[in-house]
């Protein structure tokens, strides 16, 4: 089946999937981290809001097991956001939850990254130090569990 | 380059849908539309804030051939309205005129069906000048005795083709004519003679 994504650049597929990655580093952290870590940048190059960080509701579907048919487990609440430089880029932000201030942050991190200019600048000090903490804190839970772990299993009973 | 909505969407969008309302429930009438926005050009300030305030993505749009050739129009509409753009206009709810010259048959829209009439296409065509004066002269509903409507351009044979809209009455489409900061209603209800 032909979808849009069969006719894109090479270099457009992997911008893709470098923001893609972004988006989910960016949804898994917060507004105060992101902004923290942008003021530390110094002043950013003009931008404007293309959409005001507004809060909606997405409908999240589940199945049952991986053969089980689709069926609308309920609605979540979301904001979005998009934000333009004033050189083009055009930002989008989406996120679980009311913080539009959230969405708008990562709209505009999303912006910044598409721009030579600043994309090595946002993945050192903005997305590393982020993607860091996360996998600190996976680890850290992950290893938490690990040793609460118990095993299961049956003794054959002897004969009798 | 993708501009900006409504900077207040909600006051603007309000603003705006009561603008409309007045001058659907006064033909003629010429109601000010003062919400702030800059949308591509040529695509009205006034018809912008019409779409930004009734179509959304329940709502196929059809664009006059002088609007569908600017493409950030179509992504302009698309991004903050998330409506479908059609290219029949019998499948349009909201079709916008970007000039005279570029209006097509009324009956080509969505006239709407004897059980359902008001499911036919809103026109909005975007004008000049729009002032109270000389020019068509409107009876009918809403109208105390009859109102003056001056709207520069519309198509040369404006009150004919009305007149064909008016005879299909209860269906047919509603007009509105939509300058950068001002709107006025020709509904299916009307009668239209030009003045002499």
């Amino acid at each position: 089946m032909a979808t849009a994504s069969d006719q894109i650049s090479p270099h457009e597929a992997a911008l893709r999937e470098r923001r893609r990655e972004a988006m989910s580093v960016l949804a898994s952290s917060d507004s105060g981290e992101i902004a923290r870590h942008l003021r530390a940048l110094g002043p950013l190059p003009p931008h404007e809001d293309l959409r005001a960080g507004e809060n909606g509701m997405v409908m999240v579907r589940g199945r049952i097991g991986g053969d089980g048919a689709p069926f609308n487990l309920g609605e979540a609440t979301v904001s979005r956001a998009a934000v333009r430089l004033a050189s083009g880029e055009t930002g989008v932000g989406y996120v679980l939850g009311r913080d539009r201030e959230h969405a708008r942050l990562i709209a505009l991190v999303d912006a910044l990254a598409q721009t030579s200019a600043h994309a090595d600048v946002i993945e050192r000090h903005v997305l590393a130090p982020i993607r860091a903490r996360l996998d600190a804190a996976r680890r850290t839970d992950a290893e938490r569990v690990a040793a609460t772990k118990v095993e299961f299993f049956t003794l054959v009973r002897g004969e009798g | 380059m993708l501009t900006a909505g409504f900077a207040d969407p909600v006051l603007s969008a309000q603003s705006t849908f009561r603008a409309v309302l007045d001058a659907m429930a006064r033909p003629g009438s010429v109601q000010r539309i003062g919400a702030a926005l800059v949308p591509p050009s040529p695509f009205a300030r006034g018809a912008a804030a019409i779409a930004l305030t009734l179509c959304d993505h329940d709502t196929p749009v059809w664009l006059g051939a002088d609007l569908a050739a600017h493409d950030d129009i179509a992504a302009w509409l698309r991004f903050h309205c998330g409506c479908e753009l059609v290219a029949a206009p019998d499948r349009a709810v909201f079709a916008f005129a970007g000039s005279a010259a570029d209006l097509p048959d009324l009956a080509a829209f969505d006239l709407g069906t004897a059980d359902y009439p008001d499911r036919s296409t809103t026109l909005i065509l975007q004008v000049k000048t729009l002032a109270a004066g000389a020019g068509l002269v409107l009876t009918g509903p809403g109208i105390r005795e009859r109102s003056r409507l001056l709207a520069e351009p519309v198509p040369h044979d404006m009150v004919a083709r009305l007149a064909q809209n008016r005879a299909l009455f209860p269906r047919g489409i509603d007009l509105l004519l939509a300058t950068d900061d001002a709107v006025a209603a020709l509904p299916r209800s009307v009668r239209v003679t030009q003045e002499a």
